[in-house]
C-alpha cells in the first residue's frame, strides 16, 4: 500500500534553517495533498482535558488539554524537558509506573475516561499500545514469540497465533524479511528490523491507539524512512501519537503537530500551519531553530 | 570522561610502561593460579591412593586401631543436607531478590532489607552454626539433639544472602526496557515479573544458586555443632549426620596415618563434587543473554 | 470500505476494566515477596538477641571492655580477655588483603582487558576453581604441604629482612603469615570475580574514547577503567576482608591456635573464629566458657557488621563522585 505522497516526502536537510544568526528560509514543507489515507478500521480519538503530571513534588505537566483525532497522526514536538514524552506516557498510564510519579486529569478514549475510578491500568494498555525509543524485543523469545508475546503473556485464548503473527508482521512491513526465520531469536535482527518487530508486537494485541516515543531516534536514516512509511500505513487502522525531536520527521508523517514548552501545550495545528505559519512566537522560534 | 589530559607524544617511556604493566598483570594472573595447580596436584597425589570401591561404600569405623573404614556416611550426609538447604534457601533467596528489584528499588523497607542481606553475606559461617546451636539445639526446638536438618538450616542461612545477592544483581541486569515493553502490552505486573523478567534472568539465577550450593557443600563450621559427626550412614535427617567437611576436619587432627590418608581421599571427593556443581553452574551461565 | 465503529464495550463491561480475581493477583504477589523480605529482617534481629543472651554470663563476668582488650585468654582460670584473638583476626586478615587484593584486581584487569579472547574463558574458569576448594581442604593442604615447604623460605626471609617491622625471629610451623597467605588464596576468587564484573561494566565508549586519543592499553586502563571501577573494586576488597575475618576452619588448622599475640608475622596466633571451633567441645558444659565463646561470636558478628557498613558507605560515596549526573530515567518501579 504505497502512499501517493511518498515522492514529495524528500525533505533534505539543506532546507533546514541555518545557524544562530536568525535569518534563514522557513522550513519547506512539501505540498501535501490532503493525506486522506483510506480508513480501514475506525479508531477512537483521544481527548485530554486538564492533565497534570508530577514527578514526586515536581510539577512536570501543567494543565494540558489536547485532542488526538481518530485515524490521524499527531506529532508532539518541543525541546528536551518540554514534557512531550511525559504527556505521551500519561495517555497509556505508564507515567505512574515511575516511583513517586502521578497524574491527574481526564483522558477520554472515545467516551471512557481512562483515569476513571474503576479503570484498570492493565486494560488501558491493552487498548493503547506503545513503541519505545530503543527497540526492546524480548531476548529469550524468538521472532514469532516476540510478536505473540502480548497475547501469550496475557493468556489470551481463542486466537490463531500463527495467523495473528503473520498479520501483525505484514502490518509492520516485516513479514517478507523474516517469514523464513520466525524461530530465530528476536534480538538477532538489525536495529530497524527490531523496531518493526516491536511495532508488530504492539499491533498484535489489536490496540486502538499506538503511541510512539521517538521511535526512530536510535535508527539509521534508511530504517527511519521505512518506519515513517509504515506509520502512514498504520494510521488507516489506528490513531497514532508520535513524540519526536526531529521536526522534519513531524513534517513528513504528522497530520497535526503539537508544540510543547516547559510542560505546557503552546500550539496545536495542522502540521503545515505549525511550520509555515505558527500563531505563537515561541513556536516560531522553535521551528526556525532559535532554540531547542 | 573527566578532564582528559592531553597525552604526551608516544615516547619510548610510555611504551615501556605499557609493556611492563601488561607483563605485570599477566604475571600476577599466573601467580594467582599457582596455588590452584599445587592444591590439585597434592589432592591427586595423596588422595587418589585412598580411593577404592570400599572407600566409598563403607562407613567410618571409628576404631582406635586397625581398619578405619571409608567415607560413605560422610558423602551421603553431605548430599542430603545440602539438598535440603537448597530447597529452603533458593526459593526464598529468589523471592527476596525479586522483591528488591521489582518492587523495592526505592523506599525505606527495601533499603533496610537490602542492607541486612548485605550484612548477612558477611556473617562468618561459624556464627550461623552458633546461632542454630543456640536456638535449635540448646533451645530445644525440634528436640534438643544434634540433627541433620538443623545442619541444613545452618547451611540455608549461609546460602540465603548469597543467593539473594546474586539474584538481585542478575535481576537488575534485565533491562528496564523489557519491563516497560511488557507493561505497555497490558501485562499485569506479576506476570511481567514471572514471565518476562524471571525467564530472562533464569540462567544467571541458576548460576548464582549453584555457586551457593557449591559453597555450602564445603562448609565445615556450620555443621560442627548442629549435625556434628557420626559414623553410621543415616537417611534420617532428624539424627546426627555425618558430612565430608566435618569428617575431614576430624581426621586431619589425628596422628593416625590411615586417617590422614582418608582425609586426603575425602578432600578429593569433596572437591570433585563441588567442581561438578560449579561446572553445571558455568554451563548455565553460558545460556544467559544478559 | 465502511469504517467499523470502535467497540469499547465487551462482555457487558468496558474493556478498560478487569475481572476482580485478576486484579487480586498483583497485590497478593507483592505481599508474598514482602513477607519473604521481612523474614530476613526477623532473622537478623533474632540472631542478635540470642547471641547477646548467651554471651551475657561471660560478658558480665569479664566486663565488655575487658573482654575485648585484655591480653589474656585463659579459660582454665576463667579469664577471658579476647584481645589476642581480635589481634590475630586482624593481623591475618590484613596479610590476606595485602597479598590477595592486588593480585585479584590484577587478574581481573588482565582477564577483562588484556587477555586474548580465546584465553579469557579458561582463565575465568581457573580463577573460579580456586573458590571451589573448600576451606577444610585448604587447611589440610596448608598443614601438610604449605607449612613444611615454605618454612625454609620463611626462615630465610625472616633472617634477611629482620630490619622490617614484624619480621624476624624463629619461624613457627603454623603462623600468621601462612594463615594470611591461605586467606589471600581464599579471597582471591571473590575479589577477582566481583572486580571482573565491575570492570566489564565500564562503558566501551569510555574506553574507546581514550584509545582514540592515542592512549596505550595500560593508560586506557589507568584513565578509563580504574577510576570508573574504583568503588566496585573497593566493595570487592571489603567483601574479601569480611570473608577473611570470618574464616574459621582453614585458619584454625594453620595458625597454631596459640592465645598470645606474636611479635612477628611468623609467630603463632589465634583468631576469634578459631577459638570458637577449637574450644567448643570442652566448653559444652561450662556455661562461662561457652558464654565467652558466644561473646567471641558476637564480636565477630559486630566486626562483620561494621566492615559491611563501612564498605557500603565507601561505595556509595565513591559512586556519587565518580559517576557523572545522569538524566532521570523513566524506570518502571513499584508505582502501581
Amino acid at each position: 500500500m504505497t502512499d501517493p505522497t511518498t515522492d514529495t516526502k524528500t525533505m533534505t536537510d539543506s532546507s533546514t534553517p541555518a545557524g544562530p544568526s536568525g535569518s534563514h528560509a522557513p522550513l519547506t514543507v512539501p505540498e501535501t495533498p490532503a493525506r486522506e489515507a483510506v480508513v480501514t478500521q475506525a479508531a477512537p480519538g483521544i481527548s485530554v482535558t486538564g492533565l497534570q503530571a508530577y514527578y514526586g513534588s515536581g510539577h512536570a505537566i501543567k494543565d494540558v488539554s489536547i485532542e488526538y483525532a481518530p485515524n490521524k497522526v499527531t506529532a508532539m514536538i518541543g525541546p528536551s524537558g518540554s514534557g512531550k514524552s511525559t504527556v505521551l506516557r500519561c495517555i497509556n498510564r505508564m507515567h505512574e509506573e515511575i516511583p513517586g510519579a502521578r497524574a491527574e486529569g481526564k483522558v477520554l478514549l472515545d467516551d471512557a475516561d481512562i483515569y476513571g475510578p474503576s479503570v484498570d491500568v492493565v486494560a488501558v494498555r491493552r487498548a493503547i499500545g506503545m513503541v519505545f525509543q530503543k527497540p526492546n524485543p524480548f531476548p529469550t523469545m524468538s521472532i514469532f514469540d516476540n510478536v505473540a508475546a502480548g497475547l501469550k503473556l496475557n493468556g489470551v485464548r481463542g486466537v490463531d497465533l500463527k495467523e495473528r503473527v503473520e498479520r501483525s508482521l505484514r502490518g509492520a512491513s516485516l513479514w517478507e524479511e523474516v517469514k523464513d526465520r520466525l524461530n530465530e531469536p528476536g534480538i538477532g535482527l538489525s536495529g530497524g528490523q527490531q523496531q518493526r518487530l516491536c511495532i508488530a508486537r504492539t499491533i498484535a494485541v489489536e490496540p486502538q491507539v499506538i503511541l510512539m516515543d521517538e521511535p526512530c531516534s536510535a535508527l539509521d536514516p534508511i530504517a527511519t524512512l521505512k518506519i515513517e512509511e509504515l506509520i502512514d500505513d498504520l494510521k488507516q487502522r489506528f490513531t497514532i501519537v508520535i513524540v519526536t525531536h526531529n521536526m522534519q520527521q513531524a513534517a513528513r508523517v504528522a497530520d497535526t503537530t503539537a508544540f510543547f514548552l516547559a510542560g505546557e501545550l503552546i500550539e496545536h495545528a495542522p502540521t503545515n500551519d505549525v511550520f509555515t505559519n505558527p500563531s505563537d512566537s515561541r513556536t516560531e522560534e522553535y521551528v526556525t531553530g532559535k532554540f531547542g | 570522561m573527566s578532564a582528559t589530559t592531553a597525552l604526551a607524544p608516544l615516547t619510548g617511556r610510555r611504551k615501556a610502561t605499557d609493556k611492563a604493566m601488561r607483563g605485570l598483570l599477566a604475571a600476577a594472573t599466573l601467580v594467582a593460579l599457582v596455588p590452584l595447580v599445587l592444591v590439585i596436584y597434592y589432592l591427586l597425589k595423596k588422595g587418589l591412593g585412598a580411593w577404592s570401591w570400599d572407600f566409598f561404600t563403607t562407613d567410618p569405623t571409628g576404631n582406635f586401631l586397625g581398619d578405619q573404614g571409608g567415607i560413605k556416611s560422610a558423602l551421603l550426609g553431605t548430599i542430603e543436607m545440602v539438598l535440603l538447604a537448597s530447597l529452603i534457601a533458593i526459593p526464598i533467596g529468589w523471592g527476596v531478590g525479586l522483591y528488591l528489584v521489582e518492587y523495592g528499588r526505592k523506599g525505606r523497607f527495601a533499603a533496610t532489607v537490602r542492607y541486612f542481606v548485605d550484612v548477612m553475606t558477611g556473617v562468618p559461617s561459624i556464627v550461623f552454626g552458633l546461632f542454630i546451636y543456640v536456638t535449635l539445639v540448646l533451645g530445644g526446638w525440634g528436640g534438643s539433639s544434634f540433627a541433620g536438618w538443623k545442619g541444613s538450616i545452618a547451611l540455608a542461612l549461609l546460602m540465603l544472602p548469597v543467593v539473594t545477592r546474586s539474584a538481585e544483581v542478575v535481576l537488575l541486569l534485565v533491562p528496564d526496557g523489557l519491563r516497560e515493553a511488557a507493561l505497555a502490552l497490558g501485562t499485569p505486573r506479576w506476570r511481567v515479573t514471572m514471565k518476562v523478567v524471571l525467564p530472562t534472568a533464569l540462567p544467571g539465577l541458576i548460576t548464582g544458586s549453584l555457586l551457593a550450593v557449591a559453597r555450602a557443600a564445603g562448609e565445615t563450621a556450620p555443621l560442627l555443632f548442629t549435625a556434628t559427626i557420626v559414623n553410621a550412614t543415616t537417611f534420617n535427617l532428624g539424627d546426627r549426620m555425618n558430612s565430608l567437611p566435618v569428617q575431614i576436619y576430624t581426621d586431619v587432627g589425628s596422628p593416625n596415618d590411615q586417617l590422614v590418608q582418608r582425609a586426603w581421599g575425602a578432600a578429593l571427593t569433596l572437591v570433585c563434587l563441588i567442581l561438578l556443581t560449579t561446572l553445571v553452574a558455568r554451563l548455565a551461565s553460558r545460556r544467559s543473554r544478559l | 470500505m465502511a469504517a467499523t465503529t470502535p467497540d469499547v464495550r465487551r462482555d457487558g463491561r468496558s474493556i478498560l476494566e478487569r475481572s476482580p480475581s485478576a486484579r487480586r493477583a498483583d497485590p497478593l504477589f507483592r505481599a508474598t515477596l514482602i513477607a519473604l523480605a521481612a523474614l530476613i529482617l526477623a532473622l537478623i534481629a533474632f540472631f542478635f538477641v540470642y547471641l547477646i543472651n548467651k554471651a551475657q554470663p561471660a560478658l558480665s563476668h569479664q566486663g565488655v571492655l575487658s573482654f575485648l582488650f585484655t591480653n589474656d585468654w585463659n579459660p582454665s582460670k576463667q579469664i577471658f580477655g579476647a584481645w589476642p584473638l581480635v589481634a590475630g583476626t586482624l593481623i591475618s586478615a590484613a596479610i590476606a588483603l595485602v597479598i590477595g587484593v592486588p593480585i585479584a584486581v590484577a587478574t581481573a584487569l588482565f582477564i577483562t582487558e588484556l587477555a586474548p579472547r580465546k584465553v579469557r574463558s579458561p582463565l575465568i574458569v581457573l580463577v573460579e576453581l580456586l573458590a571451589a576448594v573448600p576451606s577444610v581442604v585448604y587447611g589440610l593442604w596448608g598443614i601438610f604441604v604449605l607449612i613444611p615447604k615454605l618454612k625454609p623460605a620463611e626462615q630465610w626471609f625472616a633472617d634477611s629482612f629482620d630490619f622490617l617491622p614484624f619480621v624476624g625471629g624463629h619461624v613457627a610451623g603454623p603462623n600468621y603469615f601462612i594463615a594470611g597467605l591461605i586467606l589471600a588464596i581464599m579471597i582471591l576468587p571473590i575479589v577477582s570475580a566481583i572486580s571482573r564484573e565491575v570492570i566489564s561494566t565500564v562503558p566501551p565508549d569510555l574506553k574507546e574514547a581514550s584509545l582514540a586519543l592515542g592512549a596505550t592499553r595500560w593508560e586506557m586502563i589507568r584513565m578509563a577503567v580504574l577510576p570508573y571501577s574504583r568503588s566496585g573494586i573497593t566493595g570487592a576488597a571489603m567483601l574479601g576482608l569480611g570473608r577473611a575475618i570470618g574464616e574459621t576452619i582453614a585458619v584454625t588448622l594453620v595458625i597454631g591456635n596459640s592465645p598470645t599475640i606474636g611479635k612477628q608475622i611468623f609467630d603463632q596466633g589465634y583468631t576469634l573464629a578459631a577459638v570458637i571451633a577449637n574450644e567448643f567441645g570442652e566448653a559444652a558444659n561450662d556455661k562461662l566458657h561457652a558464654g565467652a565463646l558466644f561473646a567471641a561470636g558476637l564480636v565477630l558478628f559486630v566486626l562483620t557488621l561494621l566492615i559491611n557498613a563501612a564498605a557500603r558507605g565507601l561505595v556509595r560515596r565513591a559512586e556519587r563522585s565518580s559517576r557523572p549526573p545522569t538524566k532521570v530515567k523513566a524506570v518502571p518501579g513499584a508505582g502501581a
